[in-house]
């Protein structure tokens, strides 16, 4: 029945000059989306909505799919195409629109009409008043409110007519690509994917960088990693996921400093390490998923020793979120899956029985000054066979 | 180098069974159920297999059923055991260190209502035989060992035990899992008096996805799966004929120059220990080696060392490594080309630690630090020097870094 879909956006209408460029960012996040669901479609921008109609064959639900993964897209309403626009045809056929669409159901309506094609004999408010008094005509189960209809059939006559009612919630957020590049710290876990995919909702498009660190993590560990960051690629587009060979540094740490602060240095180091990453691949952010609390180092002041080392702004979306509040947002994404495979993680062997909860920054840089006669050497060679898996 | 040391896990398939696989899955092709000539070649596979391995084990063919695998025939026999029999009663006694697929299928049937003992073993990983003696009741209808451990390597002495359980109760249905014992001993289900035999066929170097059900004629059984009726309605679905046909050569393969083969398995398993018990700090599990091993790890008693890994399956060398937890070290070894399995590879994607290692007393702290070796007759002597020599090299690094 559905051969076209009209996507609305909030957000970017207000946007001012740069508005073009939203949308233009917004069409072609469309069109990607598009491109990974069989058939082939026709996207373009107008009046403030993208359009995005059928050219063949399509599934529907696998477009609503992957509409909804758009950001940018405030809703998503699927458009019957009715070729032939005079009047009396397209009365039958909003008519028939509306008996297959809400069949017996006791509803309240309203008709909304837009005239693309000012030629058209009709003005639209005479449209809306006798396509309302057609279909009261024809259905008994209808009844007219203006004011808070239950359903609005919206009727747009162009070249060809269009009719819809339902309406999709899109994605929401910014389009991808119109707000620069950050780079994510992607662990197996279930909070980094949320995060990656909290900023990405905002436009920002991002890299990611994992800690691999053999024999201690396994390549299936990894591969746990390529899968999240498929799984977040399909909202945020292409990732480059560049892997750092951690075990050395991790080992050395180990050898030298107090135990008890073994994990918020090793964390120190691979902030450093993920800056200088992003520098080398234009990013203007960090992105973590850490929250207040929920382990040793991400309380208050493991944090103030963490960000210490960064120049760069670090983002941490999921700060103020309980654990349930990110599974509910891993579940929606289809992340939490993958996350909870029971693969362990760089941390297990190498985290202290107890470490401390609120280091000071003062011991820690103590602690990392016996460190000096070698952790340039192995940063230098970590980041010198840096493997980046490029996931589309 | 590289030495594949997970033979216990899964074998590679030898190339006149693969050779035979694609001649069977590219040109017969046929559905044994068809009327027409193609369906009789497919269905002269299935004969000559049934015939092959009914052979390697002195039983008639039509006591053959053909599965999917170790773990169907598992299934088969223990759930459809029970339902046949259910009007004798409701008691099943297996032990506590069975495979996962005969261990689940009774966790399912308890949920069904029936009642399971489970039986504990010895620190050698041989079953308490007394105590299996006293679980045994008036509505006990089935009884299942396991006949070669797959994380340890024991062997439960079935010569010894199944007359025990008959003179006690002559007609309870003995199963046994023989998933790694076929083909690595020669075992004649109607002289040991076993009424159902479950076997795998890639263990033995033949295709996954292919094993059999020996059930003994008269012995009750219902099918699990239903459908067209094949197989005598035992196990319907179109015959995989090209793994059928596969496992037969395999099997056939196996059993040619046994005593060589077998002795080559012993050879390197004596190799193996006498190499691996010069790393500090290691436990082999399940070989008797009271007073026949020095605390440096010589041997001082060569004769009875040799005798008492004869009294273990030949591939299968279970060790436990003080302070190192069993995944690193696995990963450890991958990185020098040693691939061996934590507990046992089936079920070690579940944190859950293994259930042989505590049930043959296993101390706490080591449940988690034990690996398997195991090998094929493909396996060389220097291979598994070379996996000692890793070993000699990462365990003292590996030791440093526990967590504190």
């Amino acid at each position: 029945m559905y051969k076209a879909f009209l996507l609305r956006y909030s957000e970017i209408g207000i946007k001012g000059k740069n508005r073009y460029m939203f949308e233009d960012a917004l069409k072609n996040q469309v069109k990607f989306a598009l491109s990974k669901v069989e058939g082939s479609f026709n996207v373009s921008k107008e009046q403030g909505r993208i359009f995005v109609e059928a050219e063949s064959e399509f599934d529907f639900d696998e477009v609503i799919t992957a509409l909804k993964r758009v950001f940018g897209v405030a809703a998503i309403c699927p458009v019957v195409v009715i070729d032939d626009n005079a009047w009396d045809n397209l009365t039958v056929k909003v008519g028939d629109y509306v008996e297959k669409v809400y069949g017996n159901q006791e509803i309240t309506f309203k008709v909304e009409a837009r005239r693309g094609n000012k030629n058209y004999p009709i003005p639209s408010p005479e449209i809306c008043a006798k396509m309302g008094e057609y279909l009261l005509d024809r259905f008994d189960n209808l009844k007219v409110d203006v004011h808070n209809p239950k359903v609005r059939v919206h009727v747009e006559i162009r070249t060809k007519a269009y009719v819809y009612s339902d309406v999709i919630k899109g994605a929401g957020g910014m389009p991808l690509g119109t707000n620069g590049k950050a780079m994510l710290l992607l662990s197996g876990g279930i909070d980094s994917p949320v995060a990656g995919y909290m900023i990405a909702k905002r436009g920002v498009r991002i890299d990611a960088t994992y800690f691999h660190a053999p024999p201690y993590t396994s390549d299936r560990a990894k591969q746990k990693v390529v899968d999240l960051a498929k799984q977040v690629s399909l909202y945020a587009g292409p990732i480059d996921l560049h892997v750092v060979n951690f075990t050395d540094i991790q080992m050395y740490i180990y050898d030298k400093c107090p135990h008890d602060e073994l994990t918020i240095i090793m964390r120190r180091y691979m902030m450093r390490i993920a800056q200088t990453l992003a520098e080398k691949n234009n990013c203007i952010g960090l992105i973590t998923g850490e929250s207040i609390g929920q382990v040793a180092s991400q309380t208050m002041q493991s944090l103030v020793t963490t960000d210490a080392v960064c120049t760069m702004p670090v983002y941490r979306p999921v700060i103020g979120f309980d654990k349930q509040e990110i599974v509910e947002i891993a579940e929606k994404i289809g992340t939490f899956e993958t996350s909870i495979l029971p693969y362990e993680d760089c941390c297990t062997t190498f985290v202290a029985k107890h470490p401390v909860t609120k280091p000071s920054l003062k011991s820690i840089e103590k602690s990392e000054l016996k460190l000096a006669e070698d952790i340039d050497r192995l940063v230098e060679e970590a980041l010198k066979t840096v493997e980046t898996i490029v996931i589309k | 180098m590289e030495a594949y040391l997970d033979n216990a896990a899964t074998t590679a398939v030898e190339d006149n069974v693969a050779e035979l696989m694609i001649k069977v899955m590219k040109e017969d092709f046929g559905n044994p159920s068809s009327k027409h000539i193609k369906g009789m070649q497919g269905e002269n596979y299935i004969k000559d297999a049934a015939a092959t391995i009914a052979s390697s084990l002195k039983v008639l063919p039509k006591e053959i059923t053909f599965t999917s695998g170790g773990t169907e025939a598992n299934n088969l026999a223990l759930i459809g055991g029970a339902y046949a029999n259910i009007r004798a009663g409701k008691h099943i006694i297996s032990t506590v260190f069975e495979h996962a697929s005969v261990y689940n299928p009774l966790l399912y049937l308890k949920d069904m209502g029936f009642e399971i003992t489970f039986v504990g073993t010895d620190r050698l990983g041989h079953i308490n035989v007394d105590e299996l003696l006293d679980a045994i009741r008036e509505d006990t209808i089935i009884i299942s060992m396991m006949y070669v451990n797959n994380e340890i390597g024991s062997i439960t002495n079935l010569e010894e035990i199944i007359p025990k359980i008959r003179e006690k109760k002559k007609n309870v249905i003995i199963h046994v899992d023989a998933i790694q014992g076929y083909g690595k001993f020669k075992i004649f289900p109607k002289k040991i008096d076993i009424d159902m035999m479950s076997v795998s066929g890639h263990k033995i170097h033949g295709p996954k996805g292919s094993g059999f059900l020996y059930v003994r004629d008269k012995v009750k059984i219902k099918p699990i799966i239903f459908g067209g009726g094949q197989q005598k309605g035992l196990r319907s679905g179109t015959e995989n004929v090209p793994s059928i046909a596969g496992l037969a050569l395999a099997a056939k393969n196996i059993y040619t120059d046994y005593d060589k083969k077998i002795n080559h398995l012993y050879e390197l398993k004596e190799c193996f220990v006498e190499n691996v018990l010069k790393v500090p700090d290691i436990t082999i599990n399940a070989i008797d080696l009271d007073g026949i091993v020095e605390s440096e790890g010589q041997i001082k008693d060569f004769e009875k060392f040799k005798v008492n890994i004869r009294k273990t399956a030949p591939h299968i060398v279970s060790v436990s490594f003080k302070n190192i937890r069993s995944e690193v070290l696995l990963h450890a070894l991958e990185d020098k080309g040693v691939y061996v399995s934590s507990g046992s590879a089936c079920s070690s994607n579940h944190p859950s630690l293994s259930g042989t290692l505590q049930a043959i007393g296993v101390e706490k702290e080591l449940l988690d630090s034990t690996l398997r070796f195991s090998f094929s007759f493909h396996t060389t002597k220097e291979e598994l020097i070379y996996a000692c020599q890793c070993l000699q090299e990462i365990t003292p690094v590996l030791k440093k870094y526990v967590r504190r």
